[in-house]
């Protein structure tokens, strides 16, 4: 006992330093770890969002491009304004507001859309007995198989003036000239409930199927009716999915490209396709990029604003 | 019935299967019970015989197949849970996590659409009566088990109903607070007076609580009376195993007068024992005796059974002794403890005496 009692002591008081040099050398080694996640979050993420503030503060190229280096803010003056070519009076850019009063428009709309019908859908699966879940779960996630462009231009099949819509209800008796659907605003809006609509009914499932069934029991035995069950019990419970269901599909309409693309033609643009204009055809890479960024910012402030609104709600009732 | 004022639910002739065609399972065959108002009722059973459909069947969960729900004479057998002046306390407790305790106990009542200052001094009385005043802005994640009951009782009381249904609410406590909450219903209904109907698969719950329990086997209840009637002369052999600790004895019935039988037992030895109500079954009989019901004296008398004594079981209070009769059967004879060790040794000869009318008869 005695001999071995001094090492012990020594090693007793160097033992803060030691854990600090461990601490230390712990600290580079999570630094080192975590080194590949940083590189491809720089390189994929923040990187071309510099790249793009950049660019929205440059003069842009004669033949698309920006000139390096020239700084300018037309990009950002045109986001919204516009400046007539014979006496110099700057206006609001109407175009460009409608095409974000729009695409504000039609993807809140499509959220809205999609929520009902994807919250009915969601419910109707979590209350399957377990092994036909499955199978209803499959059947939503079937269109994700087929590529986005297919999958529009089935739409199109569908709704344009000979399509199937239209030869049923002439058919039928209903209507007698062909319903015009093709490029209107309505057209979007169908062809964007069709493609994000599972984008909804996941995170709607994935929080009813977690929903404890015997609590609805309990708000029937306390004398809630069934709307009183949904407003009081379901609705409070599956907010998680309610939140993560109405920001997957919102944020990807007010980008939408290709579905008013192919829907809504060269009328009815969106963001999206203004952006792509402005890059494309355009030649105004600074206004593409200072839209792109807008556009950015403008979810970012819909998120908060949505997710702050959602927890107070959360809060008033729990 | 002359006593139809004082019925707070009968279940007529309810039958409830489940599934369809071969694979339909029935879950309650032409089950018929009276609970009283202002009772302590207990569904007593073994488990999958049928206790929880029966409260769900009064709670409007589950519809019957056939049959009728009657409270206070009314039929409500196609109501809504929440038209049903019933409320239930669940196995799980089910409180909403999303509420506080204070909000839980409200919900009833909003959803009742009562006034807010009378909300507010209900949930205050109830929390009150289960003692959880301090907890009341809790979330129901943060307490603990037994407090958890308690809101859920409060909860379940707070809409004054007419009948409180009680699925296993202690099973999932343990022991000590399982006798403390024992305790507290008893007073709760006490105080409320309101008609429990209280659902346990466990006999001492059953019999210490009970003003009367009905004892269900196999989607049937076996019988139903007092915890004295139910202990002392249950009606057929389920029950007197089910409850407590029992002696079978067979024996064929000699003479049989008002309520009692003269019993000769395959053993030898000829007693008196009290018919089941209702018919009296001819012949060849069983004969059940409570342990606590038989004394054991020395070898020599002549009016008891005689053995071999086996073994002796010390466990505080009373102690229990083994006696392998001359039949090859055990007998088990239990004795309160007094001073001093017991006079009998393991592997002496033995007779049981069956002290006069505590023996048994009943059905197969
Ligand atoms: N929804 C249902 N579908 C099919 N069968 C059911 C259903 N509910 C209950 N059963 C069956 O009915 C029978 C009675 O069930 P019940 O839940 O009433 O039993 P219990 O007496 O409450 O048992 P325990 O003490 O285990 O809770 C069981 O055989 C059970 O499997
Ligand atoms: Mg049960």
């Amino acid at each position: 006992m005695e001999p071995s009692a001094i090492p012990a002591l020594e090693a007793a008081v160097d033992a803060p330093r030691v854990a600090e040099h461990a601490a230390r050398r712990d600290l580079t080694g999570r630094w080192l770890l975590s080194a590949p996640a940083m590189i491809i979050i720089f390189f994929a993420a923040i990187g071309p969002l510099f790249v793009m503030l950049a660019y929205s503060f440059m003069a842009k190229g004669d033949y698309g491009d920006v000139k390096l280096g020239e700084f300018s803010l037309d990009g950002w003056f045109s986001v919204f304004l516009q400046r007539d070519i014979f006496d110099d009076t700057v206006t609001l850019a109407d175009a460009h507001l409608s095409i974000f009063w729009r695409s504000l428009k039609l993807s809140l709309v499509t959220t809205l859309v999609t929520l009902i019908l994807g919250f009915p859908t969601a419910y109707f699966i979590a209350t399957r007995p377990l092994r036909s879940r499955d199978v209803w779960l499959f059947l939503i996630t079937i269109p994700f198989w087929t590529n986005l462009l297919i999958r529009t231009f089935a739409m199109q099949q569908v709704i344009r003036n000979e399509g199937i819509l239209n030869s049923l209800l002439i058919a039928t008796g209903i209507i007698d000239q062909p319903l015009q659907i093709m490029f209107t605003d309505t057209a979007i809006l169908l062809g964007m409930v069709y493609v994000y609509l599972p984008l909804m009914v996941l995170p709607l499932y994935a929080s009813m199927e977690k929903l404890d069934f015997r609590l609805v029991e309990a708000g029937y035995d306390l004398y809630a009716g069934r709307l009183g069950v949904l407003r009081r019990i379901i609705i409070p419970l599956v907010r998680p999915g309610i939140v993560a269901g109405s920001i997957l599909v919102f944020i990807p309409s007010l980008g939408a490209y290709v579905i008013p693309r192919v829907l809504g033609g060269g009328k009815t643009m969106m963001l999206g396709n203004l952006i792509e204009l402005q890059f494309g055809g355009g030649r105004n890479w600074p206004l593409g990029a200072a839209i792109s960024i807008t556009l950015m910012i403008l979810v970012m402030v819909a998120l908060l604003f949505y997710v702050r609104n959602a927890s107070r709600l959360g809060a008033q009732h729990g | 019935m002359a006593e139809d004022k004082s019925v707070a639910v009968e279940a007529r002739g309810i039958t409830k299967s489940f599934g369809q065609g071969v694979a339909a399972l029935r879950a309650l065959d032409n089950v018929s019970v009276l609970v009283r108002e202002n009772e302590f009722f207990t569904l007593l059973g073994p488990s999958g015989c049928g206790k929880t459909t029966l409260l769900r069947l009064i709670a409007g969960f589950e519809f019957p197949t056939y049959g009728a729900i009657l409270l206070h004479g009314q039929d409500i057998a196609r109501l809504p849970p929440f038209r049903r002046p019933v409320n239930t306390v669940f196995q799980s407790y089910a409180l909403f996590p999303h509420l506080t305790v204070a909000q839980n106990v409200a919900f009833g009542l909003q959803m009742l659409g009562r006034p807010r200052a009378e909300t507010a001094a209900r949930v205050t009385a109830m929390l009150r009566l289960v003692q959880m005043e301090t907890l009341a802005n809790r979330r129901t994640d943060q307490i603990s088990g037994g407090q958890a009951q308690r809101v859920a009782l409060a909860r379940a009381l707070a809409p004054a109903p007419k009948v409180l249904l009680l699925d296993e609410p202690l099973s999932a406590l343990d022991y000590k607070l399982r006798k403390e909450m024992q305790i507290e219903l008893k007073r709760m209904q006490n105080e409320t007076g309101v008609t429990f109907i209280f659902v346990t698969h466990d006999q001492e719950e059953a019999l210490t609580m009970s003003d009367r329990l009905a004892v269900m086997s196999a989607g049937r209840i076996l019988q139903v009376g007092t915890p004295r009637e139910i202990y002392e002369h249950p009606a057929d052999r389920f029950v007197a195993n089910f409850i407590g600790e029992t002696n079978f004895l067979q024996g064929e019935i000699q003479a049989s007068g008002e309520g009692s039988a003269e019993v000769r037992l395959d053993l030898g030895v000829t007693l008196k024992a009290t018919l089941p109500r209702g018919g009296l079954p001819r012949g060849r009989t069983t004969v059940v005796v409570r342990p606590e019901h038989a004394v054991l004296g020395p070898a020599g008398a002549d009016t008891g059974l005689s053995g071999i004594l086996e073994n002796i079981v010390y466990s505080g209070v009373d102690t229990q002794f083994h006696v392998r009769l001359a039949s090859g059967g055990l007998f088990l004879v239990r004795a309160q403890n007094s001073h001093g060790a017991p006079a009998q040794l393991p592997g002496e000869p033995v007779v049981v005496t069956i002290q006069d009318g505590a023996a048994q008869v009943v059905g197969d």
